[in-house]
């Protein structure tokens, strides 16, 4: 199990999205957020920091098994200040992943708190079928 | 510190300057080679105006109770904590990115900051910590006298 004492200088740092062939149709930065991925008995967790994103700024789709996470943030900006120091930058954020079909496509779950976006994603029952056999 | 407070450019250079010595007596590295500029987790973004400073810091799944945010004088020192989920039996991680711990930074601010003032709210994972300038702190207009 890794140290847990010590959160590294890497953590602060985002990692922003390279556009790639099909560019995101909003002119604003974006970042790709950290994920944690678990996996247990019945289902797949998916546990992504995206902070300064809410339920309501939240876009999750899933087309085609590809399961894609949109959150969109807003700039901030405190009424009559001017930014004098600066270490992070506020952008959207994205992030797409391809499901395996044993996942329950209708039955997945989100919820946000804190900035923190929790997916649970039950697998599929497996469904055994036994085949009689009949003598001939 | 010789800076002129109304020019906003000479305090970021305060702070930088100030930034940097705070976090080699705190041991922490101040330039990664292949990243950049930053000092420690959590990364900190200040504006300010004349009455003082908000500080934003990106702190994603904090536990409240674990934060504590300090002032003396012209210092503020942020820590807190954040615990790994735990796994039962049989369950195993695909991918790990997001980081575990405990943190601590230090931000120093060229003015004085007015600790009964400062007020901090937690909004979607995003804290703003306030820091009202100390009155006695603030730069005060002289009268010319024609005589």
């Amino acid at each position: 199990m890794a140290d847990t004492k010590e959160i590294q200088v890497q953590e602060a740092e985002k990692q922003e999205l390279a556009e790639s062939e099909a560019e995101r149709t909003r002119a604003r930065r974006a970042f790709v957020p950290r994920v944690d991925i678990y996996e247990t008995d019945d289902a797949i967790n998916v546990i992504a920091d995206m902070p300064g994103v809410s339920a309501d700024t939240l876009d999750i789709t899933l087309e085609q098994s590809v399961l894609t996470i949109n959150g969109y943030v807003e700039e901030e900006q405190p009424a009559d200040h001017t930014l004098a120091y600066a270490e992070y930058r506020v952008g959207d954020y994205t992030r797409s992943f391809s499901l395996s079909n044993q996942i329950a496509q209708d039955e997945i779950d989100a919820t946000v708190k804190d900035g923190v976006l929790r997916l649970h994603l039950p697998k599929t029952k497996p469904t055994t079928k036994r085949i009689s056999v009949s003598v001939g | 510190m010789l800076s002129n407070p109304f020019d906003f450019r000479s305090s970021f250079r305060g702070i930088e300057r100030l930034r940097r010595e705070m976090n080699r007596t705190s041991d922490q590295t101040d330039r990664d080679p292949l990243f950049g500029n930053v000092a420690g987790y959590p990364a900190m973004n200040a504006w300010t105006n004349d009455d003082g400073a908000i500080i934003t810091a990106e702190l994603p799944g904090i536990d409240l109770d674990t934060l504590e945010i300090s002032v003396h004088n012209d210092t503020m020192t942020l820590s807190g904590e954040r615990n790994p989920e735990d796994l039962g039996e049989g369950e195993a991680y695909h991918r790990r990115e997001r980081s575990y711990g405990q943190f601590r930074r230090a931000f120093q601010l060229p003015f004085q900051i007015a600790a009964d003032r400062v007020e901090a709210a937690y909004d979607k994972g995003v804290l703003q910590i306030t820091l009202p300038r100390a009155e006695a702190d603030k730069p005060r207009k002289i009268q010319v006298r024609a005589s």
